[in-house]
């Protein structure tokens, strides 16, 4: 039987950690769970069944200064929450956070800000805002060690002390447990328009998406996707093409969409036959894009791979994948497979020739245990990882394995 | 610090310098005291330290060698760019070797169908630019060196410049680094590629301050130069003003690609200096720089020059031309040298607050300026909070450096009391390393300084920079249990 801890607040965590420490008791660090099935799953070596630590109890708003475009919430406030507040005063999370509940359990089940900035994921938004990382300006956590630090800070431009909130996003919970984290925030847009291009073949596809990114014009998505995945669209525009759609974004103020719009028409129409998504279905369709909704979700196995925008085409043609999605101009790959075989991975990585890295984001248990799930580091790095965690946490206690060997106790 | 030009090298760095000898060039390695005076300091001039040995790589492999070797003898050693810092982050440690990355001034690949640069550490900001802008990129972070600053020595420093409030900072805008580490190893963190793998390490080796490794090449993104670029003057017969302007703007849902302010001392001493033609009778000016596309910077002009007139603007002049942008820009770029005019030396401060806290944090400025007896012309990023303050003096009289440096310390204490920090893109270094207990507690440092050791844990690199304390990484790593092993009670159990 696993016990549960619920800590409501830093002191009672810190407690439950140093104690934990002290018993070299592995802890399974989670919010609302959501993500679980995301990463290893969590490896005991021996020490029992880990205890899970319930964060969902830290939660609530600090502050929210809208003039001052930040937010500083607690780890378990939910992420809807945090997406309605700001959009009350016309103002979001740049980064675009992934509705991972789709792709994990087949239904919407965002979490919380802790497990989205834990897991550090970025949505289309990526190649114009920045990642999630870049949103994160400071924090308050707890060390393997029971000990309560915080860094950076509450504004924009600062370089004082090391950014261990930038490193804590994405460790998957590895390093350290959240207990306030401090973000940036912008303005939403006024308007947002898509433009989409029909029919266009993978590499032909990469090209237009590279015309557009290197405009003047200010893109804030770049997608591609198969006619078979267009099909699944709750947009009809992209549903009833039949055809592969190319899909370029463009938000902004009003009479800036419109100009932009009418420059990337021109640019864009030798390309092939063009249409346009206006405020709502723009939104549904990038939503959908975002969460690879798009993928048949009876896809066993599918992969998240980020390289070189130029290498997207190629990687889908090697992949063969049964499904896929490209956003980022080719930079992020979605690949989904009918079958749970292993040895994907294995196929996937030895095509990205360009660099990069791939991991995998949808798989069952048995096969995440035996799949690289993230990618396979040189040794040196991998060393390096390894001793970085331990100056975290010595005892290796918290989720365990969860970044596959670098987290496992001993690694360093 | 006087330094006698006859000093001779260290005696115990004489094996050193033969081992550096057997690996490097021999001009790669400089012992003698009139060659390495130059590299005593950085920008930040009120610290001085005569190197070692100053070595110059070549190649890859040579850093490797230099930092092992460093590691082997136990002498510490100080990587440097164009020592363009102003934090003291390249000033040389007594007795230890100045590693200047110099050489390394190549750029590697132009990539614009992936929009990246691959450069060597040793280019320079504005040479990335250069290498790009005749096909219509740039490289976003603007520092004011930029010209003379090298983009290793930008990642070093976690470099700013004007356009941070919608463009970042350094961090922001690379993908990858090529990192030598204290043992000689070299590694790959990024690439091309948007997404970091496993734990995100170039979000810490940027603005790591040259204490994690030594970086060797560098690739950086680049973005297509926006369609239009003006800019808006804006005068004010307060800063309250100018500040309340500042947040209407932001709050309006506006990301200007710079905002910046000058004070009144400011606009005397650049008038005096280039004289850009600033309003006469201005208590402030607010620069308000927007670039995009033509319709949207056009519409956004007019924006804020609404904005501006509702806060009380006693003036908006809308650049109608390049020639007037720059005109408009020309003061705020010489503001350094300007100030440099009134006294013979200033101390340039870096701190950063929140936006709303502009008013009283300037007013609490001039107060403590008048008690002191010393004048602060101010200029700062005012959309991102950033504030430098130049604080000028004298070094010729007796204890006007230290009261100045005193001076300093206190409006930085002040920034960090309203929920600012001590520096937003120049670094801590040696200037503000004794002041990092204002912001962070002892466990905070500890856990930075874990860092460092996972990366050097014999502490040879730039030791004695940005953290007040130095422990030895076996006591950092030690683990102290307070509460003996007794089990969890208090915590509910569900």
């Amino acid at each position: 039987m696993t016990s549960t801890y619920k800590p409501t607040d830093e002191k009672e965590l810190a407690e439950l950690i140093s104690w934990a420490s002290a018993e070299a008791r592995p802890l399974e660090l989670v919010g609302s769970g959501t993500k679980r099935g995301l990463g290893c799953p969590v490896r005991i070596n021996g020490h029992g069944i880990p205890a899970k630590v319930d964060l969902s109890g830290i939660a609530g708003v600090v502050f929210y200064e809208p003039e001052e475009l930040v937010v500083s919430v607690r780890p378990g406030t939910p992420l809807e929450e945090v997406n309605r507040m700001l959009a009350e005063r016309n103002q979001m999370l740049a980064f675009e956070p992934l509705d991972w509940g789709w792709l994990l359990s087949g239904e919407s089940k965002a979490g919380t800000i802790g497990g989205a900035i834990s897991v550090g994921s970025s949505g289309p938004r990526r190649v114009k805002a920045g990642a999630a990382r870049d949103f994160v300006l400071g924090a308050h956590a707890v060390n393997g060690r029971g000990e309560c630090f915080k860094s950076g800070g509450r504004v924009v431009k600062n370089v004082t002390g090391y950014d261990l909130h930038k490193l804590m996003t994405g460790a998957y919970g590895t390093l350290g447990a959240f207990t306030e984290i401090t973000l940036k925030v912008l303005p939403a847009p006024e308007k947002t328009y898509t433009l989409l291009i029909h029919g266009l073949k993978p590499e032909r596809a990469v090209e237009a998406l590279t015309a557009a990114a290197n405009s003047a014009f200010e893109v804030s998505g770049l997608a591609h996707v198969p006619a078979a995945e267009a099909a699944r669209s709750q947009v009809s525009h992209v549903s009833r093409a039949d055809r592969a759609i190319t899909a370029i974004r463009v938000e902004g103020h009003g009479v800036s969409v419109m100009h932009r719009m009418e420059a990337l028409k021109k640019l864009l129409a030798p390309f092939g036959p063009l249409d346009e998504l206006h405020s709502m279905n723009s939104g549904r369709f990038w939503t959908e894009l975002r969460d690879a909704w798009l993928l048949p979700p009876d896809h066993q196995l599918v992969w998240r791979v980020s390289v070189p925008p130029t290498s997207g085409a190629e990687i889908v043609a090697a992949s063969g994948a049964d499904s896929w999605l490209m956003d980022w101009a080719g930079g992020l790959v979605w690949l989904g497979y009918e079958s749970a075989a292993l040895g994907q991975g294995a196929r996937i990585r030895a095509a990205m020739t360009g660099g990069g890295h791939a991991l995998l984001v949808r798989a069952p248990e048995t096969v995440r245990r035996e799949e690289a799930v993230f990618q396979p580091q040189a040794e040196g790095l991998a060393k390096l990882s390894a001793r970085v965690k331990a100056g975290f946490d010595p005892s290796g206690i918290f989720n365990p394995g969860r970044m596959g060997a670098v987290s496992l106790p001993g690694a360093a | 610090m006087n330094v006698s030009m006859a000093e001779p090298i260290a005696p115990d760095l004489s094996a050193l310098a033969a081992r550096f000898r057997q690996v490097l060039p021999l001009e790669c390695v400089v012992t003698d005291a009139v060659s390495r005076k130059p590299f005593e300091t950085d920008a930040q001039t009120m610290h001085r330290q005569m190197p070692g040995i100053v070595v110059l790589p070549e190649t890859v492999a040579q850093v490797a060698e230099v930092l092992k070797l460093c590691r082997d003898f136990g002498v510490p050693v100080v990587p440097r760019g164009a020592g363009t810092g102003l934090s003291g982050g390249a000033t040389p440690v007594p007795g230890g070797v100045l590693l200047a990355m110099t050489k390394f001034n190549r750029i590697l690949d132009v990539d614009y169908a992936n929009r990246c640069v691959v450069a060597q550490p040793g280019v320079t900001n504005l040479g990335i630019t250069k290498a790009v802008e005749d096909d219509g990129f740039y490289y976003a972070p603007d520092p004011s060196s930029q010209i003379a600053c090298t983009i290793g020595g930008n990642v070093a420093q976690n470099s700013g410049g004007v356009h941070c409030l919608k463009y970042g900072l350094t961090v922001n805008n690379i993908l990858g680094v090529e990192l030598v580490t204290m043992d000689g190893e070299v590694l790959r963190i990024g690439g091309k590629h948007l997404d970091p793998e496993g734990y995100d390490l170039l979000s810490i080796i940027t603005g790591s301050e040259g204490l994690l490794g030594v970086i060797t090449e560098v690739t950086v993104r680049i973005l297509p130069k926006p369609e239009t670029v003006r800019a808006l003057l804006v005068s004010f017969n307060s800063i309250e003003a100018g500040g309340a302007c500042v947040a209407d703007v932001i709050a309006s849902g506006i990301i200007p690609a710079g905002m910046e302010m000058m004070d009144r001392i400011t606009i005397d001493a650049v008038e005096e200096y280039c004289a850009p033609g600033y309003p006469a009778d201005a208590a402030a000016i607010l620069i308000c720089e927007l670039d995009g596309p033509a319709a949207e910077v056009d519409y956004l002009i007019g924006q804020v020059t609404a904005i501006a007139t509702r806060n009380g603007a006693i003036g908006v002049r809308a650049s109608q031309s390049e020639e007037e942008r720059l005109l408009f820009w020309l003061g705020r770029k010489s503001a350094f040298p300007a100030a440099a005019k009134m006294k013979p030396d200033y101390y340039v401060l870096d701190g950063t607050i929140p936006r709303n806290k502009l008013a009283p944090v300037l007013a609490r400025i001039g107060e403590m300026s008048r008690a002191s007896g010393l004048t602060i012309a101010n200029v700062f990023h005012v959309g991102d909070g950033n504030l430098h303050p130049l604080i000028l003096y004298d070094a010729n009289v007796p204890g006007e450096m230290e009261a100045a440096e005193h001076l300093g310390h206190d409006i930085l204490r002040l920034c960090v009391s309203v929920g600012g920090v001590l520096t937003g893109e120049h670094g801590v270094g040696t200037e503000k390393r004794d002041l990092m207990p204002e912001m962070f507690t002892d466990l905070d440092m500890q856990q930075q300084q874990r860092l460092k050791c996972a990366f050097d844990p014999g502490q040879h690199l730039n030791p004695g920079k940005v953290f007040p304390t130095l422990h030895r990484c076996a006591e950092l790593g030690a683990m102290h249990i307070h509460r003996g092993r007794t089990a969890f009670p208090e915590l509910p159990r569900f």
